[in-house]
């Protein structure tokens, strides 16, 4: 393992023990026995075939959001705004999936449907990769400020007729257009919502790692590493820069085929919402590498529906905090442990 | 009715104006002294909470103010920590730190009012009774708003501050380049830290004003304001005074909405995105301009 993967990998056993421990005592404050909770956290997530298929659910689009977070953060660009893009792209697949005439058969609807959340992800990554690109305005606040558009433009649409009258939801995607439930596969996650999004999910982790290390996307990373030196060799520096912001919006806008194509099968305002900031939070844990995404993205989705199992004991909401302290455990504890690294290398 | 229009817009106008401004301020001291603070969001979030239950607790407006600015510089304090110490990405310790808020705050709503939405009422500061519900008597409710003063005052002092006194120049040093500054002997890391915990105990008057303008705490009740103060922050090249300006703006943009739709119509909804598009469109013009420029030192550190 090389001293970057030990550090890390130290950063994030730490992430987990810090985690483990604040839930404990959270637990302990509400006068609950911190063992028998954590018990029925577990039995309600990895504890049975229905609990393993819902954190699978849960960390579909978490997972989206987190390989696109990631991209960015490879060229050193922080995308808060997958929140919006994700939202954006998923009224667009409502929209676009209601519209398909009805015989049209499947191979030709999901690429299809694939194609329109990605475009929509990345039409609206645009302005903040335009302004960080050549005018060089930090892109947390435009991606923000693209994400409150979103919020207003989408309840405004819905309100002027895209929406079902009397309601915030789109009418019904074509039967072709669903993507399939894993209960498919096996009956044994009969009843959980977790559906065929998450295989293109964990393919687009390893593609993105790949096309990384293997192609020219490379540049995107170069560019964030050292701008000046990327420059010198000729590499266009701001038109990659913009690039990496519309292909991480491309890749958030993916998270849509979870929730509209695999789960509802229409779009309602707030649905998928807080999955673009989960995907910070998946990033900042399994950053760089596919495996770690993956794992994280897991790691998130059993905190999210773990919190459902034991909502009775401890308010869920306890779990966005445990987010941000694991979060900034695992910064932390990086930061040290490279520090201590490069202190040995050099006695 | 008519008649009415002009002050109770200035009363929207104002009353929004003031928690953004103070928000603004605070984040324009933090980013002067080169540290990036997107914390702003959750620490409004977070000291809003704190006023109402320090008021709810104590009884009096000013038990809950003390609260508030108290929570806020907390916050200050953890994120001055992570970024100069513990020396994680500033943009990092700002994302777990809302995060942190907003799911903090709807615990603590649960915990301490068993409720998921909102605390009890509060009254917030009432020196002088101001009864009615006319525009003029709302626009009257808003100028006699201890807060509201508070807010004014802040601007142009720390504006001065930053400008003519020493602590200032150190500031404005730590956060043009650090590197030289320290060379310089000014104590970087302590100024930075000053900066923060202050600009962030500032941040959280804001919250207080917000909370206490709603008379209670709501969920979430931030809605993005915080980035809207960073967003003036930017625009204003960094300078107090301007972003605080820049926030009565964005505030006069959205209290037109609200005026307007009160008559009905459906104009109004686009005016909510308004101040959003439009800062986005100033940024597009005029981003290059050298008014614009951001503290050169801004997230760099000193030692290393």
């Amino acid at each position: 393992m090389t001293a970057h993967g030990r550090d890390r990998a130290t950063a994030v056993a730490a992430g987990l023990v810090a985690t483990y421990v604040l839930f404990c005592l959270v637990v302990f404050a509400y006068g609950e026995a911190p063992r028998g909770v954590v018990a029925e956290l577990f039995a309600g997530t990895w504890g049975s075939a229905y609990g393993v298929g819902q954190v699978i659910f849960k960390a579909t689009p978490l997972l989206f959001a987190g390989v696109a977070v990631d991209l960015a953060l490879r060229a050193k660009l922080f995308n808060i705004g997958a929140e919006g893009q994700i939202a954006v792209a998923s009224l667009a697949l409502g929209v676009v999936g209601a519209r398909l005439p009805v015989g049209i058969p499947r191979v030709v609807a999901w690429p299809l449907l694939v194609a329109v959340a990605m475009i929509a992800g990345g039409v609206w990554a645009i302005p903040s990769a335009y302004l960080k690109a050549r005018r060089g305005v930090h892109e947390v606040l435009t991606t923000v400020l693209m994400n409150r558009v979103a919020d207003t433009l989408l309840s405004l649409s819905l309100a002027s007729g895209l929406a079902l009258a009397g309601t915030t939801r789109t009418p019904e995607i074509v039967a072709a257009a669903k993507l399939p439930r894993l209960d498919v596969a096996t009956s044994r996650l009969a009843g959980s919502s977790a559906n065929v999004s998450i295989v293109i999910a964990v393919v687009v982790a390893f593609v993105v790692a790949w096309a990384f290390r293997r192609t020219r996307a490379r540049e995107l990373w170069l560019v964030g590493e050292n701008p000046i030196a990327t420059a010198a060799a000729k590499i266009p520096v701001a038109r990659r820069i913009g690039q990496a912001m519309v292909l991480s919006g491309a890749v958030a806008g993916l998270a849509s085929t979870a929730t509209v194509l695999g789960y509802k099968g229409y779009f309602e305002l707030g649905l998928g919402a807080g999955a673009g900031f989960g995907g910070l939070a998946v990033a900042m844990l399994g950053r760089g590498s596919a495996w770690g995404l993956v794992l994280a993205a897991l790691f998130f989705g059993t905190l999210e529906q773990g919190g459902l199992a034991v909502n009775a004991h401890v308010p869920r909401e306890v779990m966005s905090v445990l987010e941000g302290a694991a979060i900034v455990v695992v910064a932390v504890v990086e930061r040290w442990s490279a520090r201590a690294t490069q202190a040995e290398a050099v006695a | 009715m008519n008649g009415q229009v002009v002050p109770a817009f200035l009363a929207a106008t104002l009353e929004m104006s003031v928690p953004l401004g103070l928000a603004a301020i605070g984040g324009a001291l933090s980013e002067r002294a080169g540290v990036p603070n997107i914390a702003l969001e959750g620490i409004l979030l977070g000291s809003a909470f704190a006023a109402v239950a320090g008021m709810v607790a104590s009884g009096s407006a000013i038990g809950g103010l003390v609260c508030g600015a108290l929570t806020g510089a907390t916050f200050g304090l953890v994120h001055a920590a992570l970024v100069l110490r513990g020396r994680i990405d500033a943009i990092v310790s700002g994302l777990a730190l809302n995060l942190v808020a907003a799911g903090g705050t709807r615990t603590l709503l649960r915990a301490f009012y068993h409720s998921s939405a909102n605390s009890p009422n509060v009254r917030g500061f009432s020196l002088v009774e101001v009864a009615g519900s006319s525009g003029g008597h709302g626009l009257l409710r808003v100028l006699v708003d201890p807060l509201t003063w508070v807010f004014v005052g802040l601007a142009v002092l720390v504006a001065r501050g930053l400008r003519a006194t020493r602590w200032g120049l150190w500031v404005r040093a730590a956060g043009n380049d650090p590197r030289s500054a320290y060379a310089a002997a000014v104590p970087v890391a302590g100024v930075r830290l000053g900066a923060v915990v202050v600009g962030s105990a500032i941040t959280g008057l804001g919250g207080v004003a917000l909370a206490f303008s709603q008379h209670q705490f709501q969920a979430g009740m931030s809605g993005g304001r915080g980035f809207i103060a960073l967003a003036a922050v930017i625009v204003s090249g960094w300078r107090p005074e301007r972003a605080a300006l820049a926030c009565v703006a964005f505030a006069a943009l959205e209290a037109a909405g609200f005026v307007l739709q009160d008559r009905g119509g459906a104009l109004p909804a686009a005016f909510a995105v308004l101040p959003y598009v439009g800062t986005l469109l100033v940024l597009v013009l005029f981003a290059r301009g050298r008014s614009f420029q951001a503290p050169r030192g801004l997230g760099v550190l000193h030692d290393e």
